[in-house]
């Protein structure tokens, strides 16, 4: 009896000094908010950052579904884009009849139209989990996407619907015309929506929806409704989507019919499951690689979407947790201090991926030249590299590196397992794994 | 009216056979593996490219056979190195592989292709018109992918029903743990069941590139119908992605050819509805405009209404 009582007892102190340490990463992100323009101070570097911010926003919301409840969807972007598009119409009426409503309030709009959405579509797709929902969600996403080339007057057809953020009352002065302004309003509407959904994966609900993810049926034993905390989570993450909406409309200040498309579904998939949909900061850091390779990948190369894929493919392949999985990897090494017993592993290693991936880039990119860039001839440049795509030197080079580059990292690789084994098998001398 | 009805009717049944052999690979593969391959439509626009470049070299009839045994390959192999390999971690992630294996494929084919459609052109011996109907010329072609589509879907139900092979996979269809129990080696019969299926997928391919267009999107356009078919018509089962297939070929060559809209609808009856309001396009939408979205909508009912499909035994 008094052993049980006792952890109970020590812990309490320690919760209430928890309670001022879980501020602590919520001050570190918006102090991150804070520094990143001043570090960064060009155009280029801001848009991509709000961009950042938004997309931090929607991925964190489609994890409230993929990884908090277990439910895959494939079509997220329905409230993304139908936030977005109600944000369009509701500023343009507020600029018509000239309403007071300040900038920084319209999220909300957003989220509510999510929310109403994520209702409707919600009641009748969350009936059952697992591949009926994913199928229902693909349907649903198609018919909007569908609707939205047929309802010309609502969602503007090509060319979509614009409005203008300056008309708008504005705060303190602010008329959030430039881009550093718009940036601090979506910083700090991301700073809050990552504190609510983080405090919403540990309220109740969270934790059924957890219990839900993992075996619906004995969720319904302990004598909760499935299909009531699929709902729940459902409208929560329409909600969020529709914020994120939202933001990206007075961001850009143009909405089209892209915004509720498959392939936007399909990006914050992606986002969600590279960052890693077993954490909570997973979706965090996948959204800010998927979206820093978007603006960057594309101005390097033309078939970025391709690299895109292939980094896609090779994370469910071979790190299913994604690049947080990865981290949280080492989390026991760490505790044990153990974890510089296999850096030099890896640096050892970075050699042989490095050329691996380097090489089967180059051979892509000289398929790419040689298939669709006929006529601009048989030379090109990789890497301030000139090349000659006419003589098979070039190919048997290319090919050879690739080789070489597996060959290597095959003979790396049992080097990095002798060092991980060492190094987990002290941590777990010292207690730090299960 | 009689003519429109007739060569939709014929044109209905041509798509929905054509839909039946991506839908009759996509139904094994999944009652199978459990797994519904969302890069399905993919190897269909493979077979569809592969024609193609293969035809430029030798011609449309051994491209007809090249091309899909070549495709069906690079399918076996996606399921020995790929599928195989995540299958350990779930079926979620083995979903999402092939729905990465959709997004390369489709950026592969656009990086040796292009996005602008190839000139894939109906063969020379079948370039006439098989016969007229009132005043429509029907184009021997589609008649020759009838035909094909119906050898095909005869040569599958005689595999299926007369062979020890098909007897094997209709029994690992419904009870896999007790054909693996009984000796037979499942993953080798996996590794088969998606070749052949993806060789089917890529025959569609062949046959469909001359008819339709030839273009990097084709997989994207008709790889959400393919998904409609096969929950519509019960997953896992065969005999419900056939009546599937005719139905969605039907309803959308039907719809396509209506020229209706709601006005017109109430006109007759003194009501006029104009455009105006945040809505008004609703009013002035013709069926032939909402002819994609119909499918989808079939699919939201069915699965709200029987999710089981029309014909299948298990839920979705």
């Amino acid at each position: 009896m008094t052993d049980a009582v006792k952890p109970a007892v020590a812990a309490a102190p320690e919760s209430g000094f928890g309670s001022l340490r879980a501020l602590t990463p919520w001050v570190a992100a918006a102090a991150v908010f804070l520094v990143l323009p001043y570090a960064f101070t060009s155009g280029a570097a801001l848009t991509m950052l709000s961009l950042m911010g938004i997309m931090i926003v929607f991925t964190l919301s489609y994890n409230m579904l993929l990884g908090q409840t277990g439910m895959l969807s494939f079509g997220h972007a329905v409230y993304y884009g139908l936030g977005a598009f109600f944000t369009v119409h509701v500023m343009n009426f507020v600029i018509r009849n000239g309403l007071p409503v300040p900038v920084p309030v319209i999220p909300i709009v957003g989220g509510l139209f999510g929310l109403v959405f994520g209702i409707l579509f919600g009641w009748v797709s969350t009936k059952r989990g697992g591949t009926a929902f994913a199928m229902i969600s693909l349907g649903l996403a198609e018919l909007v996407a569908s609707s939205a080339n047929i309802l010309r007057g609502f969602f503007g057809g090509e060319e979509g619907i614009t409005t203008n953020r300056t008309k708008l009352l504005g705060v303190f002065g602010y008329n959030f015309g430039p881009q550093i302004q718009v940036y601090f309003l979506i910083a700090a509407w991301c700073v809050l929506c990552m504190i609510l959904m983080y405090a919403i994966t540990r309220t109740p609900l969270g934790r059924m929806c957890n219990a839900v993810r993992e075996n619906a049926e004995r969720a319904q034993f302990v004598g909760y409704d499935p299909r009531m905390v699929r709902f729940l989570a459902f409208c929560l993450a329409s909600f969020f989507a529709g914020v994120a909406g939202s933001l990206a409309a007075i961001n850009f200040e143009i909405v089209n019919a892209t915004y509720v498309g498959v392939g936007q579904s399909g990006v914050v998939l992606l986002a969600a499951y590279v960052g890693g949909i077993g954490f909570f900061f997973g979706p965090i850091i996948g959204a800010v690689i998927v979206t820093y390779l978007q603006v960057m990948l594309s101005d390097v190369t033309e078939i970025w979407q391709l690299y895109f894929g292939l980094m896609f493919i090779v994370i469910v392949m071979f790190a299913p947790n994604g690049v947080a999985g990865l981290i949280m990897m080492h989390r026991p090494l760490w505790r044990a201090g153990v974890v510089g017993r296999v850096v030099p592993a890896y640096l050892v290693a970075l050699g042989p991926a490095l050329l691996f991936t380097a090489a089967a880039i180059l051979l892509i990119e000289m398929i790419h030249h040689a298939a669709a860039k006929v006529g601009e001839g048989p030379k090109m440049t990789f890497l301030r590299v000139p090349l000659d795509l006419s003589s098979p030197v070039s190919w048997l080079g290319a090919v050879g590196l690739l080789a070489v580059g597996f060959i290597l990292s095959r003979l790396v690789w049992p080097m990095i397992a002798r060092a991980w084994g060492d190094a987990m098998g002290t941590a777990r001398e010292r207690g730090f794994v299960a | 009216m009689l003519e429109l009805v007739i060569v939709s009717t014929l044109n209905g049944v041509l798509f929905g056979m054509l839909l039946f052999l991506l839908a009759s690979g996509l139904t094994l593969i999944f009652s199978m593996m459990g797994v519904l391959n969302f890069a399905h439509a993919s190897f269909y626009m493979l077979g569809a490219f592969f024609g193609y470049q293969v035809s430029q070299w030798t011609g449309f009839w051994p491209a007809l056979v090249i091309a899909p045994v070549l495709v069906g390959g690079i399918g076996a192999l996606v399921e020995r190195y790929g599928l195989r390999n995540v299958h350990r971690h779930g079926h979620v992630p083995e979903l999402l592989f092939t729905f990465g294996l959709a997004y390369v494929i489709e950026e592969v084919v656009q990086m040796i292709w292009g996005k602008l459609p190839v000139n894939f052109a109906v063969p020379r011996s079948l370039d006439f018109s098989a016969f007229t109907i009132f005043s429509t010329n029907y184009p021997a072609y589609k008649m020759f992918m009838l035909a094909v589509a119906i050898l095909i879907f005869a040569a599958l139900v005689a595999v299926l029903t007369r062979t020890r092979v098909g007897l094997i996979i209709q029994a690992a269809l419904t009870h896999p743990d007790m054909v693996a129990a009984l000796g037979h080696n499942v993953p080798r019969v996996f590794m088969l069941v998606f070749g052949v299926g993806t060789a089917l997928a890529a025959i569609a391919g062949v046959i469909a590139g001359p008819a339709l267009v030839t273009q990097a999107n084709m997989a994207g356009l008709l790889g959400p119908i393919l998904f409609v078919v096969v929950v519509v018509g019960g997953l896992g089962s065969l005999a419900g992605a056939f009546v599937a297939s005719l139905l969605i070929g039907l309803v959308q060559t039907f719809a396509v050819a209506i020229n209706a809209s709601l006005a017109d609808l109430f006109r007759p009856f003194g009501i006029a509805v104009g455009p105006g309001g945040f809505l008004g396009d609703i009013w002035n939408v013709s069926v032939a405009q909402i002819a994609p979205i119909l499918p989808y909508v079939l699919l939201v009912l069915i699965l709200i209404l029987r999710p089981t499909g029309l014909l299948g035994t298990r839920e979705t």
